[in-house]
């Protein structure tokens, strides 16, 4: 692992700067993620966090949308927004050189959008058109739907918003979540990149120190969707999507969980993908992976298939989800090892990965993980390790949720 | 960085591009075969021969090869077009010698009949699957309208009846007519020793079959036509349309992927200000794809049913306009800016400069740097735009639509 310096600084109103330099490469990426996301959606306006950040980027300080997004162009920004449970994410990656009059546009988006009323049916109109698009992709909408039959509300919401509610939120909702949610204090800001720390430090000082700091806003828990559910559709394959409870990233179990879903749904030598598609050709597409909030997690699982099968692919997933706990061998956690190591070692090829890994780092965290500090904690686990984890933590109190023409039984509980 | 190139004595050709600034080595081979090289009696024989390639050889089983790209943490995968059959991986450095042997060795696969019985099951459900996403259904659709009577209108997956009664003697017969040196290109990407590659080249590519498969290159002239899928259940509509757009030997190829950027981008494009910037369609772009001998200009719309008709009037006014009146030279600037740091951020990585590599030999035998590339897209001027229109203009010449409407009139 090469060396790697990643240097932080918090300005006064509590936005949290974390700055990776990286020689070998011409660009530099940022992620800027605010406590924004959808658990701070007031009840029945599930979208409103949609809305809002598609109208942020329509015009900020003095540019309208249309000269805020050529300069944004000009500066060759390669950018993404995304709404999150927690958070909204901000990003964007250019040519070094072009990173700091970037940033400099974004502390206007974020302090000074105009949210200009004229631009609002537009934009509700976008999310709604989005959200109906998916309506017509049952595997994306499997997962969307299950995971507010697995996780309490609000965590379980949809971060594109729900069809249902969208003719509820007005500019002015959107508005005043803006006023709620968008603050400095708990947002932070990773740079990843050919740059230098004081000069970015200096930019970004300047640019977000007058950013106001508010209130946290209070997150009521609420109840969760069905445990057991299916939605009919005229699809051609069953969408099977299967949770159960895990570790969250900062429980010092996580990497054994980690290795736990790894071992089933790794590499396309791990057992799911063995099982379920080489041994029995049941389906094209099988996964499990990891799925961390702050303070719990879930493995969330997919698999699509005919109808006539879907109770039999059911059936050896859940099988191998749970025989997990009956034995590992050393050869499975050594690949699993090995799979790691490559894919910390090649994420110091973009800046992309390492400016959102410490943005990840730093909210479940407060600090930053170094690369070779994963790379040791993976590395010294054993089978023991993960096989107490499992058995600590055993997939019996599944989720299931299926959309397809028929519904499925729940195998049964081992217990 | 520095570029190395050789042909073995069986005449398949290597290319290196090589740097000690980045931390893995990515290589791949990449089959000039896919659907366009296909008879109607094997229609998606390359996709599956592109899976059946990973059940192994007489050395190791389908089993032994997952475990091996595992074993050393390889970001393996392979991909099947129209016109390219890929199999890449990307590795540490100290891998690279197991990964080349194995990807090696799966060039001149077994093809096992149990295996093929087994991964036919996994093909058909693969085709159900992309059946349920309404995108992949209208671009599959869209070949086949736009490219009637030319093979690069054949489906890459194939259909259930055609994967159904392909047989594996068919694949074998497929495999030995297109995998031979002539038509595949062994390219390295990232840090690794050119004399340790010539080595690894020698010692497993050296016996592989010799042979300069034909394929017809001729210019689709696609009549265009309009079709309609209704979807029933579905709530949005997905319009696929097509014209003809330069080939990928030809030198108008980077003008018509800037125009493509300016006109029909994701965000900041002229399509976008027109439809998706006041919500008319939550999509509208345009794509510059170029094959063997023909292009074309691709633009998708998705919108809600009862806009479409609408939509498509305001996508030809756009059209229109641009092929009347070119573009500014301010346009070109900025929608320059965004191509030359995608090149820049995606040339980071070894696995994205792997394809431009590779797909530089495939398509034009020829060397391309990240600085060459930057250089042709900094020389295009508006008349560069406007010779391109006077060849290909932009237009509608074929209509596909899936979703919930009947018709479109």
């Amino acid at each position: 692992m090469a060396d790697q310096l990643v240097q932080s600084h918090q300005l006064d109103n509590g936005l949290t700067l974390l700055v990776e330099p990286m020689r070998a490469v011409q660009s530099a990426a940022f992620s800027l993620s605010v406590p924004a996301g959808v658990v701070y959606e007031e009840e029945g306006l599930n979208g409103s966090s949609a809305v809002l950040c598609d109208l942020m980027m329509r015009g900020a300080g003095d540019l309208d949308t249309r000269a805020l997004s050529d300069r944004l162009d000009r500066l060759g920004l390669q950018r993404g927004e995304s709404v999150g449970w927690n958070h909204m994410s901000l990003s964007g990656a250019t040519l070094a050189e072009n990173l700091i009059p970037a940033l400099e546009l974004y502390a206007d988006i974020v302090q000074r959008p105009q949210l200009p009323e004229d631009e609002f049916a537009p934009v509700v109109a976008g999310v709604q058109q989005s959200l109906r698009a998916t309506e017509d992709e049952p595997r994306q909408k499997v997962i969307i739907e299950l995971r507010q039959r697995c996780y309490d509300a609000p965590w379980g919401r949809p971060t594109d918003g729900s069809l249902a509610h969208l003719a509820s939120i007005s500019l002015e909702s959107v508005r005043a979540l803006y006023e709620r949610s968008m603050r400095p204090n708990g947002a932070i800001l990773g740079i990843a990149g050919n740059v230098d720390f004081d000069d970015v430090c200096e930019a970004v000082v300047s640019a977000f120190e007058g950013w106001e700091a508010g209130p946290a806003v209070p997150i009521v828990r609420g109840e969760r969707g069905l445990r057991h559910d299916h939605i009919p559709s005229d699809s051609n394959q069953t969408h099977i999507g299967l949770a159960y409870d895990a570790v969250p990233y900062r429980d010092e179990d996580y990497y054994a969980a980690w290795a736990a879903v790894s071992v089933l749904s790794g590499g396309s030598s791990s057992r799911l993908f063995t099982e379920v598609r080489e041994r029995r050709g049941l389906c094209y597409s099988v996964y499990a992976t990891l799925n961390s909030l702050l303070e719990e997690g879930r493995v969330l699982a997919y698999a699509g298939t005919t109808p006539e099968r879907a109770q039999e692919t059911l059936d050896v997933t859940v099988q191998e989800i749970r025989k997990l706990t009956e034995g590992i061998e050393e050869a499975e956690l050594d690949r699993v090892k090995a799979g790691a190591k490559s894919a910390l070692i090649m994420q110091q090829e973009s800046t992309g990965s390492r400016a959102s890994s410490m943005v990840r780092d730093w909210f479940h965290l407060r600090r930053t993980v170094p690369l070779e500090e994963v790379h040791r904690r993976i590395d010294s686990l054993t089978v023991n390790d993960v096989l107490r984890y499992v058995r600590e933590h055993p997939a019996l109190d599944l989720t299931l949720l299926t959309i397809g023409p028929e519904a499925l039984e729940v195998p049964d509980v081992v217990s | 960085m520095s570029f190395h190139k050789h042909h073995l004595d069986n005449g398949l050709p290597i290319i290196a591009e090589l740097s000690d600034e980045v931390f893995s080595s990515a290589v791949g081979f990449f089959v000039r075969t896919g659907s366009r090289d296909e008879t109607p009696d094997v229609a998606g024989v390359s996709h599956f021969l592109e899976h059946m390639v990973f059940k192994g050889t007489s050395k190791y089983t389908a089993d032994d090869v997952n475990r091996i790209f595992d074993e050393i943490g390889a970001k393996y995968n392979a991909s099947t077009s129209e016109e390219v059959t890929l199999f890449y991986a990307a590795v540490l450095p100290e891998y690279l010698p197991r990964a080349f042997e194995l990807l090696a060795s799966l060039m001149q696969p077994t093809l096992r009949g149990e295996d093929f019985d087994m991964e036919k099951q996994v093909i058909l459900e693969e085709i159900l699957m992309y059946e349920d996403m309404p995108t992949f259904t209208a671009y599959e659709k869209v070949m086949g309208a736009h490219f009637t009577d030319h093979p690069l209108g054949n489906s890459i997956l194939g259909s259930n009846e055609s994967i159904t009664d392909l047989t594996v003697e068919q694949m074998r017969a497929y495999h030995a007519s297109r995998y031979q040196t002539a038509n595949i290109t062994l390219a390295v990407a990232g840090r690794a020793s050119w004399e340790e590659v010539l080595r690894l080249a020698e010692r497993h590519c050296g016996d592989w079959p010799q042979g300069i498969p034909e394929r017809r290159t001729d210019e689709a002239e696609a009549e265009g036509q309009l079709v309609v899928f209704p979807r029933e259940g579905s709530l949005q509509q997905h319009v696929m349309q097509m014209a003809a757009a330069p080939a990928a030997t030809d030198d108008l190829r980077y003008a018509a992927d800037l125009l493509s950027v300016i006109v029909g981008d994701d965000a900041g494009s002229r399509l976008y200000w027109e439809l998706v910037d006041p919500g008319h369609a939550e999509a509208a772009e345009i794509g510059y794809n170029e094959y063997d001998g023909s292009g074309t200009w691709m633009s998708y719309l998705s919108c809600a049913p009862e806009e479409t008709l609408t939509n498509l009037g305001r996508i030809q006014a756009v059209f229109e306009r641009v092929n009347q009146e070119g573009v500014s030279k301010e346009e070109i600037e900025q929608a320059r800016n965004k191509v030359l740091s995608r090149i820049v951020l995606r040339s980071e990585r070894p696995m994205g400069r792997l394809g431009s590599l590779g797909s530089n030999w495939v398509y034009r035998n020829e060397y391309r740097s990240v600085t060459d590339d930057l250089a042709a897209y900094r020389a295009i001027t508006p008349d560069d735009i406007k010779r391109l229109l006077e060849r290909y203009p932009l237009g509608q010449t074929t209509t596909v639509a899936v979703g919930p409407l009947e018709a479109l009139a």
